[in-house]
């Protein structure tokens, strides 16, 4: 009966990971609607993760929509259904393209950065040194990062979502000879509301995540710089691969049936 | 009601295990107030682990953990925090937070915990810095820009600003060069008993346990064993005690390879 003993630990190893997670994120829940709020650390927080964020996110964005736009072309015009392209276009980018795609640079970015330096501070007892400052570390820390996170996704994917439309509406109108006003009109025919604000929805889930996960991996890396390494690369992995796994989830309740 | 001559600090057969490592073994410790003592040991024997289990920072399965004669163990919430509001701490590594100037480094626990105002909070960071041989100009340069000496100066300023009744001491010189060393051991012996602070330090660098300490307490194998006045330290008639203070290898410690 050894042969189980592995797989008892790695269940066990699983549970406990997933305890240890659950508990972080409550005990980050909880601080989030209690006073003392640091609102300094919660600007610098919007200004690192929503600001900053804007040129990679503006730009994935951009060449999505202008690439989305050439590849429905070439596969559209084999059964002549080229005028569906500024409804795909669009379509794919709000619900789809605009905050998965936002989300993983995101995370890239802002996870491992998060990651890094919450697992410097912990191995150079800077985490420890605000407790004894009377300064509770996942107030000055985790709630900072964490509203920001989850208030600016949105707001960034809106504006990939825009400037993944004009991407699309640059190649369809100066390489594919669309007609411009055509193309608008028939970019806002079929669009609904839910379809933005779905992909908004998501955005503040997967910033959650993100925030969440480079907190969690940074606030507890042990050892020195491997470890601090090791947190990183957790962060950005674990955030990317339940950024996927709860796009869809949240798919199938916004949009099925 | 506090009796007079209650410890400052009191440890009753304190225990704290990080897996099946049992780093604490039931430390009895007692400081009273105004007095220094000094935890001396070997690395990895939990002189650190006794300190953050002090402050509350690690939890200990077992024991008790009396300040002014208060248990400490279960404390929340604002209780924690009127705790807290007792201790300062130099860190071994100082812990300077790296993205704020020195000034602000220093005034942390005023700006954030004690919500003085800015101006005069930084008033009093460039008085604590200049107490500790620190000018002005300090002040506005970020920790990075200091040498290891100088970010302990400030460590010791962040530490003293808020007037705490204990103030810990992880490691004061390590890292340090002989001269820097004596100029922090001249520091801490004029910041603590200038202010009447009670402190309790970790180190195994000799010369500094016998300048700050009144009291001098081993750690070997998770426990107290030899207590006594610092004066006594060299007559303590312990072989532990003995071979850790004049450095030899041969004797009953055998050093530890891994941390665990």
């Amino acid at each position: 009966m050894n042969f189980l003993a592995p797989i008892g630990r790695t269940f066990i190893r699983f549970l406990s990971a997933t305890g240890r997670l659950s508990w972080f994120t409550c005990r980050g829940l909880s601080h989030c609607v209690r006073p003392p709020f640091y609102w300094r650390q919660i600007g610098r927080q919007i200004i690192d993760i929503g600001y900053y964020s804007l040129p990679v996110v503006g730009l994935t964005a951009l060449f999505t929509g202008m690439v989305l736009a050439l590849q429905t072309y070439s596969g559209f015009s084999r059964f002549d259904a080229n005028s569906a392209i500024p409804t795909v276009v669009i379509l794919s980018i709000t619900r789809e393209l605009g905050p998965v795609l936002t989300g993983l640079m995101v995370a890239g970015r802002i996870g491992a950065a998060i990651a890094a330096e919450l697992g410097t501070m912990r191995v150079t007892e800077q985490i420890d040194a605000l407790t004894t400052l009377s300064t509770n570390p996942f107030k000055y820390l985790i709630v900072p990062r964490l509203l920001a996170g989850t208030l600016l996704l949105p707001v960034l994917v809106l504006l990939a979502d825009i400037i993944g439309v004009f991407g699309g509406f640059l190649v369809s109108v100066y390489r594919l000879d669309f007609n411009a006003a055509h193309y608008i009109s028939e970019s806002w025919k079929y669009l609904e509301f839910r379809d933005v604000t779905s992909g908004l929805w998501k955005a503040a889930a997967f910033g959650f995540i993100i925030v969440l996960m480079g907190s969690y991996n940074g606030f507890n890396s042990k050892g020195g710089a491997q470890g601090v390494g090791a947190a990183t690369t957790n962060a950005v992995v674990s955030a990317s691969i339940l950024i996927l796994i709860s796009n869809y989830l949240l798919t199938g309740i916004f949009f099925a049936g | 009601m506090q009796v007079k001559n209650t410890p400052k600090i009191e440890l009753r057969d304190v225990a704290k295990s990080f897996g099946s490592k049992r780093v604490l073994q039931g430390i009895d410790l007692s400081i009273t107030k105004g007095e220094s003592l000094v935890v001396i040991g070997g690395s990895g024997t939990g002189k650190s682990v006794l300190i953050k289990s002090i402050m509350g920072i690690l939890k200990p399965e077992k024991g008790s953990i009396l300040i002014d004669g208060e248990e400490t163990r279960h404390l929340r919430g604002h209780a924690r925090d009127l705790h807290m509001a007792k201790f300062g701490m130099l860190f071994q590594g100082a812990a300077l937070f790296d993205s704020l100037p020195v000034w602000q480094n220093v005034a942390f626990k005023l700006l954030r915990a004690l919500h003085v105002p800015p101006k005069t909070a930084k008033e009093k960071a460039i008085e604590t810095l200049a107490s500790v041989g620190l000018g002005e100009e300090v002040g506005e340069i970020y920790p990075a820009e200091l040498s290891g000496g100088m970010q302990k100066r400030v460590g010791l300023a962040r530490a003293i600003i808020a007037e705490p009744e204990i103030i810990f001491f992880d490691e004061p010189t390590t890292g340090l060069d002989p001269i820097m060393s004596d100029v922090i051991n001249d520091l801490i012996v004029k910041c603590v008993r200038d202010r009447g602070i009670t402190a309790l330090s970790i180190t195994h660098d000799m010369a500094s346990a016998r300048k700050i300490s009144d009291k001098i307490a081993m750690l070997h194998d998770g426990k107290i064993i030899w207590t006594g006045p610092t004066s006594q330290i060299d007559h303590s008639g312990n072989a532990h005690v003995d071979q850790f203070i004049n450095g030899r290898a041969e004797g009953p410690i055998k050093m530890q390879i891994r941390r665990d």
